[in-house]
C-alpha cells in the first residue's frame, strides 16, 4: 500500500461511511440509542467506586483513586474492544471482500475508528467526573493525545496482525479473549503499581515493559496524579530501558502491516 | 477495422489454483489432526488455465460457459478480487465490478442510509449520492420506502433499489456477473434497456452470463470457456451455438444415463432424435417408445416443442389411427418439416394421457433436444418468418 493510496478519496469516502455505519448499527434497536456510550461509563465508576472506594481499599496510596481507576479501566477497555473488533473485522465483512476491490486495511481500520470514537466518549464522562473529584486541570493533560495515539497504533497493529492471522485459524477468537484476560491482571490497573513494587521490584519492572501498561500509566500520571507511577520512574538509573515499549510499538506496527499485506491479498477467496 | 482498435483490457495467460481445505473448518484442531494422520489437508483446483483475451475499448464482451466453467472465478480477477497464481491484468480505466447488486446492503439499515453505503462501496461521496438520490429513488419506484429498514422490503424491492444504484455507477469498463438473472419480467426490461443505453455511450462492458438471447442481443464480441480454457473467442453467434450444442450433448448424455437408470420403472417414454443438428431443408424425425399400464384403456401420445424454455406447439396422437402394435413397448415415429424453424435451441417434451379423461399418466419434459442452423440476426422467436418488408408510398 502506498501512503498516497492510504488516503485517496475513494479510501476516506469508503472508510467514512463504514465508520458511520457501524456506528449506527452499534446501538440499533436500543430505547437509549447513543446515550449508552456514555451511560456504560457512568455505572462503570458507580460500581468501582463502591468496590475499590468503599470496601476493598486498594487505593490508599493514590490520590483520586476512584478517577485513576475508571480512566485505567476505560483505556483498556478501549485495547480489548479496538483489538476484538479489528480480529472480526474481515472476516465479519466477507461479504464485501468477496464482491468488489478495495483496500482491505480500510475495513480493520474502520473497525478500530469506532472504538476510537467510543474513547473519545467515555473520555468526556472521565472529565467531568475528573473535575468533581477535584483533580487539578493544568496543560499536561494535553500530553495525553500523544500517549493515546500511541495506544491507538498499538492496538491497530495488533488488530491488523489478528485479522489477517483469524482469516487462516479460525481460533485466534478464543485465544485473543483467553490472553486478554490474562494480560488484565498482569496489567496495573485494578491494583496500583506500589503494591508490586512492595512485594517483587523486578516483577513491576517487568510489567511496565509491556507498551499497554506503561501508556496507561502514563495517561493517568499527565491527566489524574503524580501518584501513577511511570516507567521514567522505575527505570531512573538506567533510562535508555524506557524505549522498549515504544521499540515494542513500532515493530509491531512493521512486522503487522508486512503480515497482513502478504495475507489480504489471499483474503477474497480464504474468508 | 479491428486492428485500429484500443485495448482496454488485456488479460494474459491467466492461471488460478485454489488450495482447498478439506474438511471445511479452518481451524487449529484440524490442522493439528491432518499433521498427525500424515495427509494435506488441503487440495488443490485449478479453474483456470492460462486464459489469455483482449477486450477492446467499447466492446459489450460476453463470457459464457457452463456452471463451474471458471467463468466467474475470471470475471472476479478481472474485478482484482482474486489474485491470479499466474498470469497478469492489465486494466487501461475505472473498473466497476458488479458481482451481485446491492453490495453490502444492510438489513437493519433504512433504505436511504443503504442508498449512500452502497454508494459509498462504488465510490461516491456522501454529496455525490445527495445529487442522485431523488433519480435513485424515482427510478427504484419506492418512494414511500426509503426510511423503512431494508428488512422490511420484499426481495423485488432490494433488487430495485440496489439496481438504480447501480446504474448510476461512472466506470470506463463495466464488470456483470448475471445481474440478468434476477427480477421479474418489466425489471428485466429495464435492464436491457440500461445495457442499450451502456450501448450508446459506447462504454466498455464485460458481461458473463447464460442468456444466450442477451448475448446476441448485446455483445459484438463473445468468450466460450469450458473447463478452465477458451473455447472460442468470436462473434455473439458463433459462441452461442457453440453453448448450446455443448449444452444439448450434456443433455444427450444425461438422457443416456436415465436410460440405464429407467429398467426398473415398468413404463417408459422415450424419444430419439435423428440428429442433433439441423437445417431448415432437413426433416425432424422423433422416434417415440412407450409402454403404457396394462389394463384395457386406451392411451395416446403429446408431442411438445419449446423454445426458449416455452412450448410453443403440440401435437397428440389422440385422433389418429393407433398406429402402434399391441406389444409392450409401442414404437412410433413423428416427422416434420423443419423449413420454417427458426436457428435455435429446442426442446422436445413427450407426455402420455388416458383417452377417457386425458389424466396425464406418465411425462418427461426435456425428452430431446436439437438444434437448428442458420443463424439470422434479424429473426427470433421460434417461427421463421418469411414475409418481406417493402417501401410504402403513398
Amino acid at each position: 500500500m502506498r501512503i498516497s493510496n492510504v488516503f485517496s478519496r475513494r479510501n476516506r469516502i469508503l472508510l467514512r461511511e463504514l465508520v458511520v455505519t457501524d456506528f449506527k448499527l452499534r446501538y440499533q434497536g436500543s430505547a437509549l440509542g447513543y446515550a449508552w456510550s456514555l451511560l456504560k461509563p457512568l455505572f462503570l465508576f458507580a460500581i468501582l467506586y463502591v468496590v475499590f472506594e468503599k470496601f476493598l481499599r486498594l487505593g490508599k496510596g493514590v490520590d483520586h483513586y476512584p478517577v485513576y481507576l475508571l480512566l485505567g479501566v476505560v483505556l483498556w477497555g478501549f485495547f480489548t474492544e479496538a483489538t476484538s473488533n479489528g480480529l472480526n473485522s474481515i472476516i465479519s465483512r466477507g461479504d464485501l471482500i468477496r464482491k468488489i476491490n478495495f483496500p482491505k486495511y480500510i475495513i480493520v481500520v474502520s473497525g478500530t475508528i469506532s472504538s476510537l470514537i467510543n474513547l473519545g466518549l467515555n473520555l468526556i464522562v472521565i472529565i467531568i467526573f475528573a473535575y468533581l473529584n477535584g483533580v487539578h486541570f493544568t496543560f499536561e493533560m494535553l500530553l495525553a493525545i500523544p500517549l493515546i495515539i500511541e495506544l491507538y497504533i498499538l492496538a491497530l497493529a495488533v488488530a491488523f496482525f489478528l485479522s489477517a492471522f483469524n482469516v487462516k485459524f479460525r481460533d485466534v477468537g478464543y485465544l485473543w479473549e483467553i490472553f486478554l484476560q490474562a494480560a488484565f491482571y498482569a496489567t496495573p490497573i485494578i491494583y496500583p503499581l506500589a503494591m508490586v513494587i512492595n512485594v517483587s521490584a523486578p516483577a513491576a519492572k517487568l510489567i511496565m515493559l509491556n507498551p499497554v501498561a506503561q501508556a496507561i500509566q502514563d495517561i493517568r500520571y499527565v491527566v489524574v496524579t503524580h501518584d501513577s507511577i511511570t516507567i521514567y520512574q522505575l527505570f531512573s538509573k538506567d533510562l535508555y530501558i524506557v524505549v522498549v515499549p515504544f521499540v515494542v510499538v513500532i515493530l509491531s506496527v512493521i512486522l503487522a502491516s508486512y503480515y497482513f499485506k502478504r495475507n489480504s491479498r489471499y483474503f477474497a477467496e480464504s474468508v | 477495422m479491428t486492428s485500429q482498435k484500443e485495448h482496454i483490457v488485456i488479460a494474459k495467460d491467466i492461471t488460478k489454483s485454489f488450495s482447498i481445505p478439506m474438511g471445511g473448518s479452518a481451524g487449529i484442531k484440524q490442522r493439528v489432526f491432518n499433521i498427525a494422520k500424515g495427509r494435506k489437508g488441503r487440495r488443490n483446483f485449478t479453474p483456470l488455465r492460462d486464459i489469455s483475451f483482449e477486450v477492446n475499448k467499447g466492446d459489450f464482451f460476453g463470457i459464457v460457459g457452463k456452471n463451474g466453467s471458471g467463468k466467474s472465478t475470471l470475471l472476479k480477477i478481472l474485478a482484482g478480487i482474486y489474485t491470479p497464481t499466474k498470469g497478469s491484468v492489465h486494466i487501461g480505466g475505472s473498473l466497476v465490478p458488479f458481482i451481485e447488486l446491492g453490495v453490502g446492503f444492510n438489513p437493519e439499515l433504512t433504505g436511504r442510509e443503504n442508498v449512500y453505503l452502497n454508494g459509498a462501496l462504488l465510490g461516491f461521496s456522501h454529496k455525490e449520492v445527495d445529487g442522485m438520490y431523488a433519480k435513485i429513488v424515482e427510478f427504484a419506484e419506492l418512494d414511500d420506502f426509503m426510511e423503512e429498514r431494508l428488512k422490511n422490503y420484499s426481495s423485488g424491492m432490494q433488487v430495485r433499489l440496489a439496481f438504480s444504484i447501480a446504474i448510476q455507477a461512472k466506470g470506463d469498463i463495466l464488470l456483470l456477473d448475471e445481474v440478468l438473472a434476477v427480477g421479474d419480467a418489466a425489471f428485466q426490461q429495464k435492464c436491457f434497456d440500461y445495457f442499450e443505453r451502456l450501448k450508446r455511450e459506447k462504454r466498455t462492458i464485460i458481461i458473463v452470463t447464460h442468456d444466450m438471447g442477451a448475448v446476441k442481443r448485446f455483445c459484438n464480441r463473445a468468450m466460450l470457456i469450458s473447463n478452465g480454457n477458451i473455447e472460442h473467442i468470436g462473434t455473439p453467434s458463433e459462441v452461442a451455438d457453440l453453448y448450446t450444442e455443448a449444452n444439448i450433448e450434456r443433455a444427450a448424455e444425461t438422457a443416456e444415463k436415465d436410460e440405464a437408470g429407467d429398467v426398473a420403472e415398468t413404463m417408459t417414454l422415450k424419444a430419439k432424435l435423428s440428429k442433433k443438428r439441423y437445417k431448415n431443408d432437413d426433416d425432424l424425425i422423433v422416434d417415440i417408445a412407450y409402454s403404457v399400464p396394462e389394463d384395457n384403456a386406451e392411451y395416446f401420445v403429446n408431442l411438445s416443442l419449446m423454445h426458449a424454455g416455452a412450448v410453443f406447439a403440440d401435437v397428440n396422437t389422440k385422433y389418429s389411427k393407433d398406429v402402434t402394435t399391441s406389444e409392450t413397448i409401442k414404437k412410433i415415429r413423428f416427422q416434420q418439416s423443419l423449413s420454417g424453424f427458426n436457428s435455435g435451441k429446442y426442446d422436445v417434451c413427450l407426455t402420455l394421457h388416458r383417452k377417457a379423461d386425458d389424466r396425464l399418466i406418465k411425462q418427461d419434459p426435456r425428452a430431446a433436444s436439437f438444434l437448428v442452423e442458420g443463424y439470422d440476426p434479424s429473426l427470433d422467436g421460434p417461427m421463421k418468418l418469411s414475409g418481406k418488408w417493402v417501401g410504402v408510398n403513398k
